[in-house]
């Protein structure tokens, strides 16, 4: 495909985009970011918070960037003497009626008309009038409205009403007396994807009650990550301090979730920060109760079980909320064991919820991030939507049982008691734990590096957000030691070898570059047809 | 004649039935020739119309003075989506009142001229947008469509030409800014009267997302004049840019004040002085706002100077806008009489543009507090100041109504400004 393009020069320097462009994206692409308000990439844009104007060559007046398209030779300057005298008498502007609320405000340290104040506003107000007082509202769902904070940019009755197509927000009033409000009594109420306008609000007007007041942004760690609670494979940011997630933010990826996540997974976190970890291999010696062990003792006491249940065939549960290179050491181990059949619960939703604005986009069925990866090598789901039942053959089975993350909150508690050898790789204190020869505490995705695969069958990347808990390691790295002292060959060090390993069994990750995969992911070599669809 | 004042000076075109009722039914509009210029019309080309009033030098009388054959001309020669013609009777500039005359007194004028204007633009709809206060004008206009309708000239198939020509009334709902085109084609869809920004112009996608053209009431008037005597005839008044005559809506501090149609070019000093009975009491004369309260306020010695048409009130710093000329005499209290102009524009501030929403509101909280006697020479120069930032930065130019007349009389009437500082400095006020 071919597109015709345009050159331009932005503050003397030449930029080629595409012809249409506008000048605020033309002029990201040399690294400028013009000041703006209501323009949203995602969004319509009405061109009316005045910040984003720009002088541009043979125009009498300067001329908003956002909706301004290219023009071949054209010459703009964001940077000048008359862009600069315009923003700040914008801000100016802003500021007469803002509270200044900034130490309890949560925007404070991620807002952009704090920064812009910061880089380009006056030193000294100059109005003395009593500023407009408009109060606080309950929107209803996870957000509250500031009114006095507001800059008014609509963006967030732009993005209930064009992407996710619920027409709960408005302006009302005009002039200065324009406030954003809702429409009777319910509010954001019953919508899904509503925690998005928090994010698109460019100060502290709206804000998350789930966030309210519970960190200061400039304290929190962002770390790159995906979101694990559907298959859609949100990509994400997730927000920690003092080893905690605080809350989850989407992360741009135009392939798969533009700007935009839903509520449930936005606000699915706490499983990830609960208490009750593993922190310890735990290691049970006949009926006796479990005791703690190191690493090397307790993966040399389930080599040495393993040995010694001779040829017993393996049986295997896998988690839909583990990663490829996780699910594929596990499959390596199983292989190496002497083989056998690995299933998977995965816990599915009665539908999905599509986000009507951008329709690749949903919150899933699958209410797991790896379902696909599980999939693609080769292991089954059993079980109810609920993510239950299913595991009568895994619970009577006779040779080696090997469980990894399932929690087995609906088996009974002696699961696993006719096993020759039963060993747990799990994350939490479960019921899965109880009779287990062997415990091995493992990480959850936020501990540790890896990829999912999403519906699409794309594979995307996660980094580690969090320290893990005590002993806890990653499962690939457990299970690539004991799969490593079965073979005499070395073991993965890295989660990038571990994923390497996985393109050599399983041909769908074949020839995948680890760093290629970067922030946006890669296809699979294979269609994925939509799992149960 | 009755009609409120009249003068000799004055050239009546479209004013010429003012104060007479007969002119608002149909069979008296057709008996005085009503409705041969729309048959002269349809019996030339769509082309030809929209050139014959371009050689006419017609001006749009909402303000702005664009062209009005030259607007007509950027509407696409194919029809491939619905062509519409708006015509903007939302009059609300505060002073103005002649569009309001001409659809109580003459509703036909109009409605003959939208259709004709229809025709040059190929619209197959008129929408008479119609200020929600204006209860009589909406009425006599409503009556006078359903007339058109009744005799054949407006509906399908209109006097056998074969060209069908819908014309429907809408009422407003009484905000200032639905008088600003994208914000009236806003509210005619039924959302909120909000200005867009241009481009897309209303020729390549106005109404309903559809090729428009909006005229002002009072050009689409001066329109069937035009179709009937030809463009010499409307170049016999007025200047060779300014063609034509314009009604004159005279308010405040005059002895007679009214709409008066005058050629374009009148010297304001006789309008004053001469049409309008000279300044009441015979007062001195202060200051004059020569087109409705969007443009410069110019003092006594400047509007001696002033030609009124489009470029002799630029020579003064002033505008023309819609010539609504409102007369100040020496009683008037320049500071309260802006302050008052800055509360009209703040309320009605649509809200979209931050300079506008944040800055009208601001000035009108500046100028309150300094008509309070409250304010200091610092205020001065942040109005100045502020208010420039308020030019040219914002969708529509009603932030910039809100600078001119705050700058004009900073600069002009300072000393009106510190009268009320020093007042409260002799006051003893700590």
């Amino acid at each position: 495909m071919s597109q015709e393009l345009v050159t331009l020069t932005i503050d003397g320097r030449e930029v080629s985009v595409p012809k249409g462009t506008t000048i605020i994206e033309a002029a990201k692409q040399i690294g400028t970011r013009v000041p703006h308000y209501c323009y949203h990439p995602g969004l319509s844009s009405p061109a009316m918070c005045r910040l984003c104007l720009v002088e541009v060559g043979g125009a009498p007046k300067p001329m908003p960037s956002c909706v301004t398209t290219v023009a071949e030779g054209q010459v703009v300057k964001t940077e000048s003497e008359r862009a600069l005298w315009g923003r700040r008498g914008v801000l100016e502007f802003y500021l007469v009626n803002h509270p200044l609320d900034c130490p309890i405000c949560d925007a404070s340290g991620a807002c952009d008309l704090q920064d812009h104040v910061h880089a380009e506003g006056r030193e000294h107000g100059r109005s003395y009038e009593p500023k407009r007082v408009f109060g606080r509202d309950d929107f209803g769902g996870d957000v509250l409205f500031y009114g006095d904070r507001c800059v008014m940019c609509t963006r967030c009755v732009r993005f209930m009403s064009e992407v996710e197509q619920e027409d709960r927000l408005t302006v009302v009033d005009r002039g200065a007396r324009s406030i954003i409000d809702t429409f009777y009594e319910e509010g954001l109420e019953g919508t899904y994807w509503h925690g998005n306008i928090v994010d698109v609000c460019p100060v502290g007007a709206l804000l998350s009650k789930d966030f309210l007041h519970k960190a200061r942004a400039w304290d929190l760690e962002h770390t790159p990550s995906i979101c694990p609670n559907c298959s859609q494979g949100c990509n994400i940011d997730l927000h920690t301090r003092d080893n905690l997630v605080q809350r989850i933010k989407p992360r741009e990826n135009l392939d798969v979730n533009a700007w935009w996540m839903c509520d449930y997974g936005r606000l699915e976190y706490e499983w990830i920060n609960r208490g009750d970890r593993l922190e310890a291999p735990l290691v049970r010696g006949g009926s006796t109760a479990s005791r703690a062990a190191g690493w090397s003792d307790a993966l040399s006491g389930v080599l040495e079980r393993a040995r010694g249940a001779g040829n017993a065939s393996v049986k295997a549960v896998a988690w839909p909320f583990a990663s490829n290179e996780d699910l594929a050491a596990l499959a390596a181990l199983v292989d190496r064991l002497g083989g056998g059949e690995i299933v998977y619960r995965s816990a599915r939703a009665a539908e999905e919820r599509v986000l009507k604005g951008f329709p690749t986009l949903a919150r899933r069925r699958d209410l797991a991030a790896n379902r696909v990866g599980a999939d693609l090598m080769g292991m089954e789901r059993v079980g109810g939507d609920d993510a239950s039942g299913g595991l009568d053959a895994v619970a009577a089975h006779d040779g080696i049982v090997l469980v990894l993350g399932d929690a087995l909150a609906d088996q009974s508690p002696d699961f696993g008691g006719y096993a020759a050898l039963y060993v747990y790789l799990g994350t939490h204190d479960a019921p899965a734990a109880a009779h287990a020869d062997f415990v091995l505490p493992v990480t959850t995705f936020a501990e540790q590096e890896g990829t999912f695969t999403n519906l699409q069958g794309r594979v995307q990347r996660f980094w580690p957000a969090m320290a893990p808990p005590g002993m806890a390691r990653p499962a690939w790295l457990v299970l690539g030691a004991l799969v490593a002292e079965l073979t005499g060959a070395p073991a993965p060090r890295s989660a990038a070898e571990a994923f390497a390993r996985l393109g050599q069994r399983v041909p769908a990750f074949g020839g995948i570059g680890y760093a290629e995969l970067s922030a946006r992911g890669a296809l699979v070599n294979q269609t994925v047809s939509l799992a149960g669809d | 004649m009755a009609y409120p004042y009249v003068s000799e000076r004055e050239v009546r075109v479209i004013s010429r039935y003012f104060g007479d009722p007969a002119a608002r039914r149909i069979d008296t509009y057709v008996d005085r020739g009503g409705y041969g210029a729309l048959r002269k019309a349809f019996g030339m080309g769509p082309d030809e119309v929209t050139d014959l009033v371009k050689a006419s030098g017609l001006r749009g009388r909402g303000g702005a003075g664009f062209p009005t054959g030259v607007k007509w001309s950027f509407m696409p020669k194919e029809v491939r989506r619905p062509h519409y013609l708006l015509c903007n009777a939302d009059e609300s500039e505060p002073g103005t009142f002649k569009d309001r005359e001409l659809m109580r007194w003459d509703p036909h004028q109009l409605v003959e001229g939208c259709l004709i204007a229809a025709y040059a633009i190929r619209a197959s709809h008129v929408y008479i947008y119609c200020r929600g206060e204006f209860f009589e004008a909406n009425q006599v206009l409503a009556r006078a469509v359903e007339g058109a309708y009744e005799k054949g000239y407006a509906g399908k198939d209109i006097l056998g030409s074969g060209n069908d020509i819908e014309v429907t009334v809408h009422q407003g709902a009484g905000a200032y800014i639905c008088g600003e085109e994208t914000g009236m084609m806003s509210s005619l869809e039924g959302r909120r009267g909000l200005p867009w920004v241009k481009p897309p112009f209303p020729a390549a996608a106005g109404a309903f997302g559809m090729p428009s053209t909006i005229n002002n009431v009072e050009t689409l008037s001066a329109v069937p004049h035009i179709l009937a005597n030809g463009s010499d005839w409307y170049r016999r008044w007025g200047t060779e840019l300014s063609p034509g005559t314009k009604l004159f809506c005279v308010s405040g501090h005059v002895n007679k004040p009214g709409n008066y149609e005058l050629p374009l070019g009148f010297p304001l000093a006789e309008l004053i002085d001469d049409v309008c009975g000279g300044v009441r009491d015979g007062n001195a004369l202060k200051a004059v706002i020569p087109g409705g309260s969007s443009v410069p306020i110019i003092n006594a010695e400047e509007a001696r100077a002033c030609r009124l048409d489009y470029e002799g009130c630029v020579e003064v710093g002033t505008m023309l806008g819609c010539a609504s000329v409102i007369v100040m005499d020496e009683t008037t209290d320049m500071v309260k009489q802006v302050r008052r102009m800055v509360d009209f524009y703040a309320h009605e501030s649509c809200g979209q543009c931050t300079p506008c929403r944040e800055g009208s509101a601001w000035t009108a909280q500046i100028m309150r507090r300094i008509e309070d006697g409250d304010g200091s020479e610092e205020d001065l120069d942040t109005l100045m100041h502020m208010t420039q930032q308020m030019v040219g930065t914002t969708i529509c130019v009603l932030s910039d109504s809100v600078a001119a007349p705050v700058q004009s009389s900073i600069l002009k009437f300072r000393h009106d400004y510190l009268a009320l500082m020093r007042r409260r400095e002799t006051a003893g006020v700590a």
